[in-house]
């Protein structure tokens, strides 16, 4: 789990700043932006568009098209679940169901305790193994129903000996 | 002292590869052994992962599946072995490496070393005829290159399997001031991690291969488009063109030859449409990854409007051999116009999942039953979808097809990037191919309506023809709505989601047709 600052404009001109004399700069600018504040708030869009002498409609264009950036925070922990083929040959669809009904949450939603954030993602490279999810950057391999509930589990007592 | 290779990658690493080395460094402490322990790259054999290696005067050995419990006592007999030079006394022994059937029964050019080397020593790479091509490379002209690439028949492993030697033609022939080589490492198929596997295990014939492309093209500067969801591969990929640039490879002078070439590698934001040539160009520019019209081809007007070669990690990371062993060495390998070796990925429902790099003309019934070894939930195949989302799910009487690109295009179906997924007899092709719309609704870039529009009607027609709505009137609509799609998509994500589609709905039309009619009703 990471834990993620609260945004201020000083920052965020300090990471453009790293990037603008790279090509094409704007994703590695918006990846550094969520690296470190978990989603890209907003209000800095305006900010970012006059970095780049675009307009902010442009930069939101980008912003909405890929899914991997978020315009909100996310959860403590983030989990994905693949629901591509090679998974669904596995029991994938079943997982998806199971994990929506155990956090209490659809897609691209949060927990209300904020403690999880469920997206679905289309292939980790992981397909010898299926199912596969991801937890934040990690990846387990051969999660059914059992294995999520452990792993919930899991998640959950990290956080009670942190506090 | 004991060498001990324990794998690392991410497939092995989610197996819990990592906290077996960790509990190997601690055994070793405990018992005050002397251990080298080399985090290799995996072999691919994924079934066995992790598996862990013995080095010994014989060759590799091999352990696997190594479980966290099986460390003592496996060590114990390693450590016993070892100084009677026998290791058979294991439950989880596997022999030498190389005599595993699976292995030794694969022509790997490719996948030469991976699962061999430290992927991140240079010493390693160079050892095991790293650099080579390069070292011929430099001693040629940038036209002599090309003619190589296409000599040896080298075609986009990517999936569209376009002549690479023609691409660099173009590119080489096209005057500018700047040229790009751009990997597409974009690896987006379900049931692919061949590109994965060379980046995390091999990383340094990527980068060879760039600068060898680099070198025939006249091109400057390199990007890899790598996907968000590779992180550990991205690591890999820094630390290893960081040590290339230390060691001379990558920078001004290309190794002391004159040549420069810079290598960046730029993270993907979870759009499958990335993977599309031209929507990846538009997303290293900073934009929304929209697909481009062609013509201009990339060649001729790529990233930034400058000749671009973009060509697969697979194809790049073949470069090199072909180099360093001859473009006739690779040729003889393979058949018809399909020349040299194909990495193929066995996902999903199958027992001995891995990668398994052949010549082209292996029959797909022999890759999943030989090396495949049936289905891992023990059930009967029912079908397999080669070549990603886009590509047909194939039934039994189409399984004797040799994998090559002719006989599968006659088929109707690709072989696309390699990626071959099996089914058992439990799967609802009709939940498949309804699946298959509903992707390309998701990961549609939005610029054509075939695939923006039509992929949505595609997810309702289906489900009407499911529930038995007007059952006739509603299958023809389908077919017709395939056809629009194939024929009017601007690129391969409206125009190739049909196949899966069409050879669902033409192979396996009972799972479409089990409920009732209900004509008349709606």
């Amino acid at each position: 789990m990471v834990q993620h600052l609260n945004w201020d404009p000083a920052t965020i001109s300090r990471i453009a700043r790293k990037h603008l004399d790279q090509e094409g700069a704007l994703l590695p600018v918006l990846h550094s932006i969520q690296t470190e504040f978990g989603h890209i708030p907003p209000d800095c869009v305006g900010q970012i568009a006059d970095l780049f002498n675009v307009s902010a409609a442009e930069v939101h264009g980008v912003l909405s098209f890929y899914p991997f950036f978020r315009s909100t925070p996310p959860g403590r922990h983030t989990i994905q679940i693949c629901r591509a083929e090679a998974c669904q040959s596995m029991g994938s669809r079943l997982l998806e169901r199971h994990a929506k009904l155990t956090l209490g949450i659809d897609f691209h939603q949060t927990s209300a305790d904020g403690e999880f954030t469920l997206e679905p993602v289309y292939c980790l490279g992981n397909c010898a193994c299926s199912p596969s999810i991801r937890v934040g950057t990690q990846i387990f391999s051969h999660v059914d129903s059992a294995r999520f509930d452990a792993l919930i589990d899991d998640l959950q007592t990290n956080i009670l000996e942190v506090k | 002292m004991t060498t001990i290779y324990i794998p690392r990658d991410t497939t092995t690493i989610s197996l819990g590869a990592d906290k077996l080395a960790d509990e190997i460094v601690n055994f070793a402490a405990d018992k005050q052994l002397e251990l080298s322990i080399i985090r290799n790259g995996s072999r691919g054999l994924y079934w066995l992962e992790p598996m862990i290696e013995i080095e010994t005067s014989a060759g590799r050995i091999a352990y696997g599946p190594v479980m966290i419990e099986d460390i003592n006592y496996l060590m114990t007999s390693v450590m016993a072995s070892a100084s009677a030079n026998v290791y058979t006394d294991h439950p989880l022994y596997l022999g030498l490496t190389e005599d595993i059937p699976y292995l030794r029964d694969q022509q790997r050019l490719t996948f030469a070393r991976v699962g061999i080397i430290d992927p991140l020593s240079i010493e390693h790479f160079l050892q095991h005829g790293g650099f080579q091509g390069l070292k011929h490379a430099l001693t040629k002209r940038p036209a002599e290159i090309v003619v190589d690439i296409t000599d040896s028949g080298l075609r986009g492993r990517g999936g569209a399997a376009f002549p690479t030697g023609i691409k660099w033609q173009t590119v080489l022939l096209t005057e500018s001031d700047q040229k790009y080589i751009v990997c597409n490492a974009d690896e987006g198929d379900s049931g692919t991690f061949a590109d994965r596997m060379i980046m995390e295990s091999d990383p340094f014939s990527l980068i060879e291969g760039m600068i060898i492309a680099g070198l025939a093209v006249g091109a400057t500067r390199g990007y890899i488009y790598l996907r968000e969801e590779y992180r550990l591969a991205q690591q890999v990929l820094e630390q290893a063109i960081h040590v290339a640039e230390e060691h001379h490879y990558l920078g001004e002078q290309v190794h002391g030859s004159g040549h420069e070439f810079r290598l960046e590698v730029r993270m993907g934001a979870g759009a499958y449409i990335c993977g599309e040539e031209t929507a990846l160009l538009d997303s290293l520019e900073g934009k929304r990854g929209m697909v481009r019209t062609k013509p201009p081809v990339p060649a001729v007007a790529g990233l930034f409007g400058k000749p671009t070669v973009v060509n697969n990690v697979l194809s790049l990371a073949t470069v090199p051999v072909i180099l360093a062993r001859g473009s006739q060495f690779y040729k003889d390998y393979g058949l018809g116009r399909s020349r040299g070796t194909i990495p193929l990925q066995l996902a999903g429902n199958v027992r001995h999942a891995g990668l398994v790099e052949v010549a082209f003309g292996i029959s797909l019934r022999r890759l999943v039953t030989y090396f495949g070894g049936g289905t891992r939930t023990g059930k009967p195949i029912k079908a397999i979808q080669v070549g990603g989302p886009l590509g047909a799910y194939l039934p039994t009487a189409q399984w004797d097809t040799p994998l090559d690109y002719e006989a599968f295009t006659d088929i109707g179906a690709i072989l696309g990037h390699g990626g071959v997924v099996v089914f058992d007899d439990t799967v609802d092709m009709a939940e498949q191919a309804q699946f298959a719309m509903e992707f390309c609704a998701i990961e549609s870039c939005g610029k054509c309506t075939p695939c923006r529009i039509g992929s949505t009607r595609g997810v309702e027609v289906l489900e009407k023809i499911r529930q038995g709505t007007q059952r006739e009137k509603n299958s023809q609509l389908l077919i017709d709505l395939c056809e629009t799609m194939e024929l009017g998509s601007l690129c391969a994500m409206g125009g190739m989601t049909p196949f899966p589609v069409l050879s669902a709905f033409n192979n396996f039309r009972e799972d479409f047709f089990q409920s009732l009619e209900r004509d008349g009703e709606i």
